[in-house]
């Protein structure tokens, strides 16, 4: 396909879900009713960490309004010490997570939940449940985890043969490590500490289930991958997974943190209890207290470097957060931190502590921010001492096609060093500075994903089109794919619909995330669309009695070509259909596959901060995001992804965190004092599409969606530097802590 | 049980229903009358999701008992398009790609309605400080000061 | 809650009669723009079985103007006092610190008496209303008495009301020539957030020399402080740099803080005497322009 001559591909179409989103139409996760629907709430626990003597809940059972109570009991019943691995997670931990068993490891750790008329009295009968507690010490920071004589959340869990916070390691090698440091004419050593921070996805988690008495299971829900809800929701409740229907409803935010259940298989037991539909609504409260961050952490990197500017070793050692069960995103960290470099001897390292949090969950990039801000922040200061230009010092480090990265692969054609030359050739970079402003530099790297997608293609009896995938769609993923089905089928795009399917009408897709969603389905869409035309060749073939191979599709129509050509008057899409049926009968085709070749994302961030040394506080006055995005097949939304991310960062270094108080409990469960940007915190957030074409895709798509928030942490320190010549090694760099470091 | 009756207005429908003391805008809305476009995400006031207005004045439903909405004149994100036809934020808000999961935009597009029936013509930084009250997690909001810039402009060009 | 009561009273005495045979078990309360209210409800902390939302009652809801001084309704909201265009010409300080509390929806709710009434050691318009010495009127069973706001709170949620006394209206003094007021916040956001510190000065300036200051602290202590020290090393100077820093030196020893999630105690003295400084030039610069 010529990229000029591209009508839709590229272009900034009016995303077909966009109607529905702007009247108030569009249906979420809160948004629909049952007929009989009854209400489900949690009861959670008052403590960061008790063993469960006992739970009776005969009282609320008694309670007038009251349908139905579930504990861990009702749920299938997985040994602690036997895994049941499912994708990146294990169901024994997460069923655990979804209502505790043996003990509770965090304060909001769900105990129980009710069923009942009215959401009033569910609360009111979580109320009733008596629980007898063994309370124990409790361990919340990784210091006070993984220190000798710390509390053990998990006996069984061992490390260096003795029971442990430590849930497990990853490290990756390159060359020798001593040597390369000996090599060097300068090393720079530093350690780190980020906090944990939420998602902070706007809607709460939310389900409504109907189980009917052969346990045939209705589950709405907003979530990353209704695939996902449905085998977690089989795996822990024992009905199994062709019984449920899960239907992904619109989904408000995930960035991650929807990619596992919560509420699914607790509001499935409460309705397959009482015979009646039941919804579920977490408050923000509950989101905060007891939905997934991502981890804390504390890290230490080292890099040498020679005086030519050329790293000669890097070393990381990264201690992550995992929350009340195994699963930190140490594979983010240790992986992606040294991706964007060409470095000959490397060794990172990753720790997954667990400690009396809630369970983390994946977001936007897992790990890979905490990764970054670390080496990015040492890269900085190496560049200094060695009087070089951050931008310069990383171009001449850059990893480049055939470069072996610290983490495995050898790279493919990749747009990193495009990113960085995009910045040094950016009018932000030489734009002046004012007294008390700064300028800081970063790069960031995310694996990207591809995995299973699935996808149906219709032609409607009118000759529109209908298409289905599989993934449910947060950022606009269902215009990119009308735009690519109205280029290859050469119609209008407002003829085309595209819709989510849910795991029962259509194929296995796996969920939303690893930005692998328009790489994945633009795949398996491609191939049903293709597959299309190919039926509509037949079509005009058989009607014109000439060979298909005759007939090529053009501009929305076949057309008779070679011999034939000029022979018979085109036939648009609208008139093969009218004729479906005497042709051959419906048109349509689909593609299922394990989607391969997705490539790695690169993006080089500038960043400029003013700050206020009186009142400690930094601002992002000006940001320039430059990515490798492949291809923008809709390029509004994949700004948006660059802005959103970059957004998220900022929030991240400069204001956000779960704060806990001597309780163990988090101080700060709501929108007042986990403070996430607001509109006026901000400037506007330039972008500039980097677009090397991942050669591995039809169209040339890279992941997009993560690899914003990995560079803006370090931007916003090394910016924060330059301004005041104070480096921060602590996020978030909130206006206390700067002020203390300032005035020390 | 006895419940408050309440006779007020919602988008130029006069409305009765019956309450409790307990009961916000947001809870009617959308549990009662089924007005779900108006979003429920924080319930504190801290995140604008659930805007609506009250005798022109912009509000959070959260806030606002239901028993006080008496003679009341509410206007919700359902109201927004008259007669079939977009209100020009929400053409702009598409236009400029200014949504992306979408739970924001309806008390996003209340809050900007009712800027821009103050002033057609505002700063980026008037626009900025009042939606400071709205979050939104997927845009950074970039692209809806832009489309809210869009539509003053088009405002303007029509006044 | 099915037998929590909703009135909605159209006079004072009526709304006073209700609230004083009723408030005794403190289950009643008093609705304004319920931006507090509403939050303490939902989340348990406040569970009334009456709720008197007082936003009928004329007085509550009266702007006045007499010869230049004011009087301001408990319950008139942030964004109607904006819309009284000379009040703000007058006391730009009040009208700033009311209008920071919360968002635009907020600001079509939250009311003077609301703040004050919520009774928060970081309300924002309170430290602006004792540097501008207003006094609030509250009407009880026994009449009615007016009150300076500086003494009007106990302690951290606790006011100095009596039983049964609701708060009417606030009155400003008639505006000073060559007076001006202005109230500044420390947040860490720009908005959206609760004030880690707040400082509120109100300065008379004749021939160069400060005749009159009144400067109040919000956050920094179990209640909004009116820092006296600091007006008297006001008054008298020219605004000098020893006279502003011995001011600032007596915010930061006036302040009393806590640590907690939203400021450290050190943090807090610090910012007190930087926002002192900013708000008094603020203040010097209106008062300069009449």
């Amino acid at each position: 396909m010529n990229e000029m001559d591209n009508k839709w591909i590229g272009k900034n179409t009016i995303r077909p879900d966009g109607a529905d989103k702007v009247t108030g139409r569009a249906e979420y996760g809160a948004d629909t009713i049952m007929p009989g629907m009854i209400w489900g709430k949690v009861l959670r626990s008052p403590y960061p960490h008790a063993t469960i003597k006992s739970i009776n809940t005969k009282k609320a059972e008694e309670l007038d309004g009251v349908f139905s109570v579930a504990t861990s009991s009702d749920c299938v019943d997985f040994p602690v010490d036997t895994p049941v691995i499912l994708g990146i997670q294990d169901i024994r931990w997460m069923a655990r997570n979804v209502l505790a068993k043996e003990k509770v490891l965090f304060h909001g750790h769900p105990i129980a939940a009710v069923a009942a008329m009215t959401e009033e009295i569910a609360e009111k009968a979580c109320e009733l449940i008596e629980v007898d507690y063994d309370v124990h010490p409790w361990a919340i920071e990784i210091d006070d985890a993984i220190k000798p004589d710390a509390p053990i959340l998990h006996d069984f869990i061992k490390f260096d043969g003795k029971p442990s916070n430590i849930a497990g390691t990853l490290e990756h090698k390159k060359g020798n490590i001593e040597e390369g440091f000996k090599d060097a004419d300068i090393i720079i050593e530093k350690e780190f500490e980020t906090a944990a921070v939420h998602q902070g996805y706007l809607e709460t988690h939310a389900c409504l289930v109907s189980v009917s008495p052969d346990d045939r299971t209705t589950i709405w829900s907003s979530s990353q991958g209704q695939f996902m809800v449905r085998a977690m929701t089989s795996f822990i409740t024992g009905i199994p997974q062709s019984s449920i229907r899960a239907i992904p409803a619109e989904i408000g935010g995930g960035f991650g943190g929807k990619t596992i259940v919560y509420l699914e298989p607790v509001a499935t037991i409460l309705s397959k209890k009482s015979g009646r539909p039941v919804k579920m609504v977490m408050t923000r409260e509950e989101v905060m207290r007891a939905s997934g961050p991502t981890s804390g952490s504390k890290s230490k990197v080292k890099i040498g470097a020679k005086n030519n500017g050329k790293i000669t070793a890097a070393q990381g050692t990264f201690y992550l957060q995992a929350g009340a069960f195994p699963g930190a995103p140490i594979r983010g960290a240790a992986g992606c931190c040294l991706a964007p470099y060409d470095i000959p001897n490397a060794h990172t390292f990753g720790y997954d502590v667990v400690s009396n949090r809630s369970k983390v969950a994946a977001y936007r990039a897992p790990g890979a921010p905490i990764g970054a801000y670390a080496v990015e922040c040492v890269l900085d200061e190496v560049a200094e001492a060695l009087n070089m230009c951050p931008l310069e010092f990383r171009l001449k480090n850059a990893a480049k096609e055939g470069t072996k990265a610290v983490h495995g692969p050898t790279y493919p054609v990749m747009g990193y060093v495009e990113t960085l030359e995009a910045c040094l050739s950016h009018p932000h970079y030489k734009a002046p500075l004012k007294k008390l402003q700064g300028r800081g530099y970063a790069s960031g790297f995310w694996f990207n994903a591809g995995g299973e997608s699935s996808a149906q293609v219709n032609i409607t009896e009118d000759g529109n089109v209908v298409v289905t995938t599989g993934h449910p769609d947060i950022g606009g993923s269902r215009a990119s794919i009308a735009n690519i089905t109205a280029e290859l089928l050469g119609i209008d795009v407002n003829r085309v619909s595209v819709l989510i399917g849910d795991t029962a009408t259509i194929g296995f897709s796996n969920l939303t995330g690893g930005s692998r969603v328009l790489f994945a389905s633009a795949l398996v869409v491609t191939e049903s669309t293709n597959q299309v035309i190919d039926i509509l060749k037949d079509r005009a073939s058989k009607i014109w009695n000439i060979d298909k191979e005759a007939i090529e599709w053009e501009n929305g129509e076949a057309r008779p070509a070679g011999d034939n050509a000029g022979k018979f008057k085109p036939l648009t899409l609208v008139e093969l259909a009218e004729q479906a049926t005497p042709t051959g009968g419906p048109i349509g085709a689909g593609h299922q596959v394990n989607t391969v070749g997705a490539e790695g994302g690169f993006a080089t961030h500038i960043c400029d901060v003013e700050v206020d040394i009186e009142l400690g506080i930094a601002r992002v006055i000006r940001y320039t995001a430059a990515q490798d995005v492949g291809k923008a097949i809709h390029p509004a939304y994949v700004e948006g992804q660059l802005q959103g991310g970059v957004v998220q960062g900022i929030g991240w270094a400069l204001n956000e965190e779960y704060i806990y108080n001597k309780d163990g409990k988090l101080d700060n469960p709501g929108f007042l004092d986990y403070r996430i940007p607001v509109c006026s915190d901000l400037p506007m957030i330039d972008t500039i599409l980097v677009e090397v074409p991942n050669p591995q895709h039809p169209q040339g798509v890279r992941g997009v969606g993560e690899v914003p928030i990995v560079p803006p942490l370090s931007a916003i320190a090394n910016a924060i530097y330059d301004a005041i010549g104070t480096r921060f090694y602590s996020l978030p760099m909130s206006p206390p802590k700067v002020l203390e470091k300032i005035s020390d | 049980m006895a419940k408050i009756q309440v006779k007020t207005k919602i988008n130029g429908e006069k409305t009765e229903f019956l309450c409790q003391a307990y009961d916000t805008v947001l809870d009617v809305l959308r549990r009662d009358l089924n007005m779900t476009g108006t979003k429920e995400v924080c319930s504190t006031g801290d995140c604008g999701a659930c805007s609506i207005t009250m005798d022109g004045r912009l509000v959070c439903s959260c806030l606002v008992l239901a028993a006080e909405t008496e003679d009341k004149n509410i206007e919700t994100i359902e109201g927004m398009a008259k007669n079939g036809k977009f209100n020009v934020l929400q053409k702009t808000f598409l236009e400029h790609a200014a949504l992306q999961c979408g739970i924001c935009t309806p008390g996003m597009l209340v809050a900007a309605k009712s800027l821009l029936e103050k002033n057609i013509n505002p700063t980026e930084t008037e626009i900025r400080y009042w939606l400071a009250g709205n979050l939104c997690r997927c845009t950074g909001y970039d692209k809806i000061v832009k489309a809210v810039q869009a539509a003053a402009e088009e405002i303007r060009e029509n006044a | 809650m099915s037998d929590v009561k909703f009135i909605s009273p159209d006079t004072l005495e009526q709304a006073v009669d209700v609230y004083s045979k009723s408030s005794k078990e403190g289950k009643t309360k008093i609705l304004a723009g319920g931006t507090d209210l509403l939050v303490q409800i939902r989340s348990g902390i406040s569970q009334p079985d009456t709720i008197i939302d007082i936003k009928n009652i004329k007085e509550l809801k009266e702007i006045s103007n007499d010869n230049g001084s004011y009087t301001i309704g408990a319950a008139v909201a942030g964004a109607v006092l904006e819309e009284e265009k000379n009040f703000g010409n007058n006391w730009p300080g009040v009208l700033e610190a009311l209008r920071l509390i919360g968002s635009e929806q907020i600001q079509g709710r939250a009311s003077l008496g609301g703040n004050l009434c919520n009774a928060s050691p970081a309300g924002d318009s309170v430290p602006a209303l004792i540097a501008s010495g207003a006094t609030v009127k509250v009407h009880g069973p026994e009449g009615e008495r007016d009150m300076p706001i500086e003494s009007f709170h106990s302690g951290p949620g606790k006011t100095n009301l009596k039983n049964g006394e609701i708060v009417v209206n606030f009155q400003f003094p008639k505006k000073q020539k060559n007076s001006g007021d202005a109230y500044l916040r420390m947040i860490p956001r720009t908005e959206m957030d609760i004030a880690v510190v707040g400082c509120a000065v109100n300065v008379t300036i004749e021939n160069d020399k400060c005749v009159d200051a009144r400067v109040a602290l919000g956050a920094v202590a179990p209640k909004a402080l009116l820092v006296e020290d600091a007006s008297k090393a006001l008054i008298g100077s020219n605004f000098e740099k020893e006279a502003v820093e011995k001011a600032a030196l007596a915010c930061e020893a006036a302040c009393n803080p806590i640590d907690d999630k939203r400021g450290t105690i050190s943090y807090r003295k610090k910012v007190s005497k930087v926002l002192f400084k900013r708000a008094l030039e603020k203040a010097i610069e209106r008062a300069k322009k009449g």
